[in-house]
């Protein structure tokens, strides 16, 4: 069928298709006419990697209003006594840190990196639906005005924890909570469109020759993820959907008066929220058996291994929710077949850092901030396993349920864990983006500042926790003074520190010593063989893989 | 995999005017539910995030005729199309666990039963039972009785199933490249969608008004709407999508070998079908 119209940009693409070739003249098969400058370049445009970095800067920015709520949080612990906040602002505070740091700041800044470096490592001229990719971005800043919007709306803000178990949500919720359900319905439209496009991205786009055993570690992390979140998220939609429909038109899903139950929402949201907390680590993963054998100058110990550990937890993440309810008032039967289920995830996780570990055994080890951040992944997201492996054992969560100890536990797996990787996977990346190496002595500050902040906000939570101080409470026994005290000058500690990383990553953008292609002597996955600092266009005819770059 | 011509393309205002006509559809859709103002801002944002769809799609459809469009990324939009509808399952199952959950553990329970049956010392005069026309407390009216399976939802159901059958015959049409006999398919498959619709409106009516079901009838009424609700929405947009798939046709868009965005529309309504099925066994007989 004759095309009646033939659209503008075809000629561009026949032009760009003649030309070929990958290279910085890349830039210049498209007409510079059509690429609008200023401001309108980044909110209109398609392109993988100023998408990827719309991402990374929305995020960094979530991550300190999400930190200065966790800073207020704080501030009123620091002490026992109510002195600063009132005790329904507090409340606020705690639930709106969790749900910004959740789905504002370490959901986005993967998906950041997942824009920038998939297409780059599978040798892919950009992303599989460039303008979807564009709409899963600019949803989240809509999406998360108008969340924060609600902390100025009469009644306050969301109050009842991030993870707003009903009724307090429903029957007991301020009238704003309405506004925080659609918020929550924009931003894991975002989160599936994105999943889709990264699924479509890897799935379709690699380079000739590269089979799925041959993909860099980060690339099948990330498309087990975006599984993880496609099968996810709609349940999540799901249940705010009931939610708001409890709020607002007079349902009774989690209402025993009617003949529902509160327990639904906590198992239907858990059933979100379990594999939530891999999607959040699973990435990190990839980031890090990236990052170890590039400084340890050897390849991974077992790249096929880890593949199939990924692929484990993510299908153990399914089978496993219940053991955030072990005091709900579940059936002996459920109780021990979750905490079962749970303790097994630790086998293949086990596979993971023995993984990396035998990785480090005999390399040539060099300490560079990237590796400084994943080594110290290693070490502390290990912490965060074995208290979660501790939380596993129902009898035993018994005591440890709602205390600091939990508090202590995820913390653990996701600053020193995710956001520690993303920290490395930016030092790592840092060069590639910017063409020059982010500055030595400043990154070296900024690692130890985070690792000793870190441990001394989280680590007396442990104790606090076991002493048996609960979550979410304002004010506290007076036991518990001195490990708070430590907590706060912690958290303010690295909250100040996070500084730092953002001085580091702006020096960088404007100059620094000046990075080759292979920006790090030991790497080896396709995105060190363009430019530093890589072109737009990359990959526009795509490489021939050598088997040589396989892992295995 | 990459054969070196695949189509990126050049900068688009549709994704960023989309959020904002979301954002704002989202924003009135609160200030409605809440403060019972606001309609106009609901109105705007849905009518824009209508517009965008159309521009985005033409857009789409006229790179996709330029010939841009090479066989990788016929690939893409198949992916992308597979594993949205997977999400929709998704979203589907969430509300048929709700309603095994309750069905299995919670109406029990609240009847006694087993260990956890102590929240039947709330209500000791409940008697559990399925559908449940009287819920625990009395300040919760529940339905007077059910809709029978054998009357209109089985015609429902014979005529989303019947649709689906005539639009596999349409899609082998198009196939052999028979354009009209596709059409003529095409149009009998919206006819029997939009008649689905009405005959659930008139469900609904009865619902509400000769059987006491509501969405306040306790757990009856809310799983009973949110499920068909969100199937019938499904089915709107279905014969919506089906319906621009048959001006398509009629201006001449596809050719027997290049149709995905038909083939598309056929994935999304045979899901739509099954869910219905589904439906018409949890929901209605069972």
């Amino acid at each position: 069928m004759a095309p009646k119209l033939p659209p503008q940009h075809s000629l561009q693409h026949s032009s760009s298709a003649v030309a070929g070739g990958q290279s910085q003249e890349g830039q210049s098969h498209y007409p510079h006419a059509a690429q609008p400058k200023g401001l309108m370049r980044w909110l209109l445009t398609t392109n993988h990697k100023e998408i990827g970095s719309l991402y990374l800067i929305f995020s960094l920015t979530m991550f300190f209003v999400g930190g200065i709520f966790a800073l207020v949080v704080r501030a009123e612990l620091f002490q026992p006594g109510l002195q600063l906040v009132e005790p329904e602002f507090f409340n606020q505070m705690t639930t709106m840190h969790g749900l910004i740091m959740v789905f504002a700041a370490v959901m986005p800044a993967f998906t950041g990196l997942a824009n920038w470096m998939i297409p780059l490592q599978i040798g892919a001229p950009d992303m599989a639906l460039p303008r979807l990719n564009n709409f899963s971005f600019w949803l989240l800043p809509v999406a998360f005005t108008l969340l924060l919007s609600t902390l100025f709306m009469p009644g306050g803000g969301p109050n009842f924890g991030w993870t707003f178990y009903a009724p307090l949500s429903t029957t007991y919720a301020p009238a704003s909570t309405t506004f925080f359900i659609l918020a929550l319905h924009m931003a894991g439209i975002s989160s599936i469109l994105g999943a889709i496009n990264i699924i479509a991205t890897i799935l379709n786009m690699r380079a000739p020759g590269m089979r799925m055993m041959d993909m860099p570690l980060f690339v099948w992390t990330w498309l087990i993820t975006a599984f993880l979140l496609i099968a996810v998220m709609p349940v999540l939609a799901g249940v705010i959907t009931m939610m708001l429909m409890d709020i607002n038109f007079g349902t009774s899903f989690f209402d025993a008066a009617g003949g529902g139950d509160p327990v639904l929402f906590q198992h239907l949201f858990w059933f979100f929220g379990h594999p939530e907390v891999y999607i959040m680590i699973l990435p990190a993963f990839g980031i890090v058996s990236a990052i170890i054998p590039t400084f340890a100058r050897k390849p991974l110990f077992g790249y096929a291994s880890m593949v199939y550990a990924t692929g484990a937890i993510a299908l153990l993440s399914f089978l496993v929710w219940a053991h955030h309810m072990f005091i709900v008032g579940l059936p002996l039967t459920a109780e021990l077949f979750f905490m079962y289920s749970t303790m097994l995830i630790a086998v293949p996780t086990g596979v993971k850092v023995f993984n990396w570990v035998t990785t480090l055994f005999r390399g040539s080890i060099s300490f560079e901030p990237p590796m400084l951040f994943a080594l110290a992944f290693v070490v502390l997201f290990t912490i965060g396993g074995f208290s979660g492996l501790m939380l596993a054992i129902a009898p035993a969560d018994f005591q440890y349920h709602d205390t600091y100890f939990v508090v202590a536990h995820f913390h653990y797996v996701l600053v020193p864990g995710a956001i520690f990787a993303i920290m490395a996977g930016v030092y790592y990346w840092l060069p590639k983006w910017t063409g020059h190496y982010p500055n030595e002595r400043l990154a070296q500050c900024h690692f130890w500042c985070s690792i000793i902040g870190v441990n001394l906000t989280f680590f007396p939570m442990h104790f606090a926790g076991l002493a048996g101080m609960p979550r979410r409470i304002p004010d506290y026994a007076l036991q518990f003074a001195d490990f708070n005290l430590l907590s706060s000058i912690g958290a303010f500690f690295f909250g100040a520190s996070q500084l730092l990383f953002v001085l580091v990553v702006v020096l960088c953008v404007r100059g620094g010593q000046k990075a080759p292609a292979k920006a790090w002597e030991g790497a080896v996955d396709l995105e060190w063989s363009v430019p530093s600092p890589a072109p737009l266009h990359t990959f526009e005819t795509p490489p021939v893989f050598h088997r040589a770059q396989s892992h295995d | 995999m990459s054969g070196g011509s695949y189509y990126v393309p050049a900068n688009s205002r549709w994704p960023i005017l989309g959020s904002l006509a979301l954002g704002a559809m989202m924003a009135g859709i609160g200030i409605k539910l809440v403060y019972n103002t606001g309609a106009p801002l609901l109105v705007i944002g849905l009518l824009c995030v209508i517009c965008v769809m159309g521009f985005w799609f033409r857009d789409v459809i006229h790179e996709s005729m330029g010939g841009l469009y090479d066989a990788q990324m016929d690939r893409s939009f198949r992916w992308g199309m597979g594993w949205f509808i997977f999400s929709e399952v998704m979203f589907f199952a969430a509300f048929f666990g709700a309603l095994f959950y309750v069905r299995t553990f919670t109406i029990p329970w609240l009847g006694g039963e087993g260990a956890k049956g102590v929240s039947a010392l709330l209500w000791p005069e409940f008697v559990p039972q399925w559908p449940l026309l009287n819920p625990p407390d009395a300040s919760v009216a529940g339905p007077s009785s059910v809709l029978s399976p054998w009357q209109l939802p089985l015609v429902n159901t014979l005529i989303l199933v019947t649709s689906s059958i005539t639009l596999t015959v349409a899609h082998e049409a198009l196939k052999l490249g028979y354009r009209q006999t596709c059409r003529n398919w095409l149009a009998g498959t919206v006819l029997l969608g939009i008649c689905f619709i009405l005959i659930q409106g008139v469900e609904y009516y009865e619902a509400y008004h000769h059987y006491g079901i509501t969405l306040e009838a306790g757990i009856f009424g809310a799983t009973f709407f949110i499920l068909t609700g969100f199937h019938g929405l499904h089915v709107i947009i279905g014969t919506l999508i089906l319906a621009s798939m048959l001006v398509r046709i009629i201006k001449g868009h596809f050719t027997n070998g290049h149709h995905f965005g038909f083939e598309a529309s056929c994935w999304y309504w045979h899901f739509v079908d099954v869910v219905w099925v589904g439906l018409f066994i949890f929901v209605y007989v069972f």
